[in-house]
C-alpha cells in the first residue's frame, strides 16, 4: 500500500489548512449527499471488466492534475504503450474512481485503426480520491495506472437546482 | 443545427495518424442531484458515442454520469482513405445526435 493510502501528507495538511483559511470548507459541505462508491465497489466494477485476469502495473499512463480546484470538470488523458498493429493493440480502456456515487467513468473500445492509443476526456470527481485507468490488450492482458487526486471543490455539492 | 463541435483535419497524408476532437453540448445530469425542493433530478446523460470512418467503426465510448457536462473527447485514427467520418451520440430519453466531417487523404 502506498504512503498516500494511510497517511495525511504534508501537502494535504497544507491544502486543508488553506481551504479552511479561505473559507472553502463551506456550508456546501452540509448539502453533500454521501457518495456511494467505495474502494470496494470500485474493486467490484474492475472485477466485472477484467474477470479473473491479473491487472499488472505499467504500459498505461493516466495523466490528471494531482490538485483539482473544481471537481466538476477534470481533464484526463490515458495513453497506452502499444504499437497498435493488428496483432498487438489496445482493445479497450476503462477509467474508474473510488468515491463518486458510481465507480465507472468511461469505457472506451478501440483497435489498430486508432494508430495511437491515447484518449482524452473530462470527468467529475466528488471527492479527493484515487482514479484508476485500465487497458485491455489484444493478447488478453490488463495493465493499469492510477493517480491520487486532491479535489478542493467537489462535483455534486451544488445547492438545490433552481 | 448540430450541438456538436468537431475538429478533424481537412487533409492528411495516407497513413498519417490524425487527432479527432469532439465536443457536444449536453447537461449530463447525473441523477444524483436534488433540486431546491429536495426532489431527485432524474438522470439524463449521453451513454454512447460511436465514430465511424467510411462506415467502419474506429472508436466507441460508453459514458457514465461521472463524465463532465458537455462531453469532450480527443482520440486518434489512421487516415486510410478520403471519405467521411461520422460521429453519433445516444443517451437517456431517446437522445440522439450526429455530426460528420470530410477528410481528403493524399
Amino acid at each position: 500500500m502506498s504512503k498516500h493510502d494511510n497517511e495525511t501528507t504534508r501537502r494535504e495538511v497544507l491544502i486543508g489548512a488553506s481551504c479552511v483559511a479561505s473559507g472553502l470548507v463551506l456550508p456546501a459541505l452540509v448539502t453533500i449527499r454521501r457518495s456511494e462508491a467505495t474502494p470496494a465497489t470500485m474493486a467490484a466494477a474492475i472485477r466485472k471488466v477484467v474477470g479473473d485476469a491479473k491487472v499488472k502495473t505499467g504500459k498505461v499512463k493516466l495523466e490528471m492534475p494531482p490538485l483539482v480546484e473544481n471537481g466538476n470538470t477534470v481533464q484526463f488523458t490515458v495513453s497506452v504503450d502499444s504499437p497498435m498493429t493488428a496483432s498487438d493493440h489496445v482493445k479497450a480502456i476503462y477509467v474508474f474512481n473510488e468515491k463518486n456515487p458510481q465507480p465507472n467513468i468511461i469505457s472506451i473500445h478501440l483497435g489498430p485503426r486508432a494508430g495511437r492509443a491515447i484518449v482524452t476526456s473530462r470527468c467529475r470527481l466528488a471527492d479527493s480520491e484515487k482514479v484508476i485507468a485500465i487497458a485491455e490488450m489484444s493478447d488478453g492482458s490488463f495493465w493499469s495506472d492510477h493517480v491520487d487526486v486532491l479535489v478542493t471543490i467537489a462535483a455534486c455539492v451544488e445547492d438545490g437546482i433552481p | 443545427m448540430s450541438s456538436a463541435l468537431i475538429n478533424v483535419p481537412a487533409r492528411a497524408k495516407r497513413g498519417e495518424i490524425i487527432a479527432i476532437k469532439t465536443l457536444i453540448s449536453h447537461l449530463m445530469e447525473t441523477g444524483f442531484r436534488y433540486d431546491s425542493t429536495g426532489v431527485l433530478v432524474p438522470r439524463n446523460i449521453i451513454t454512447d458515442f460511436v465514430c465511424t470512418y467510411n462506415g467502419e467503426e474506429i472508436f466507441r465510448a460508453g459514458f457514465f454520469p461521472a463524465i463532465a457536462a458537455n462531453p469532450f473527447m480527443i482520440f486518434y485514427t489512421v487516415a486510410t482513405e478520403s471519405g467521411t467520418i461520422v460521429f453519433q451520440w445516444a443517451g437517456d430519453n431517446g437522445y440522439s445526435e450526429s455530426a460528420s466531417a470530410k477528410i481528403v487523404v493524399e
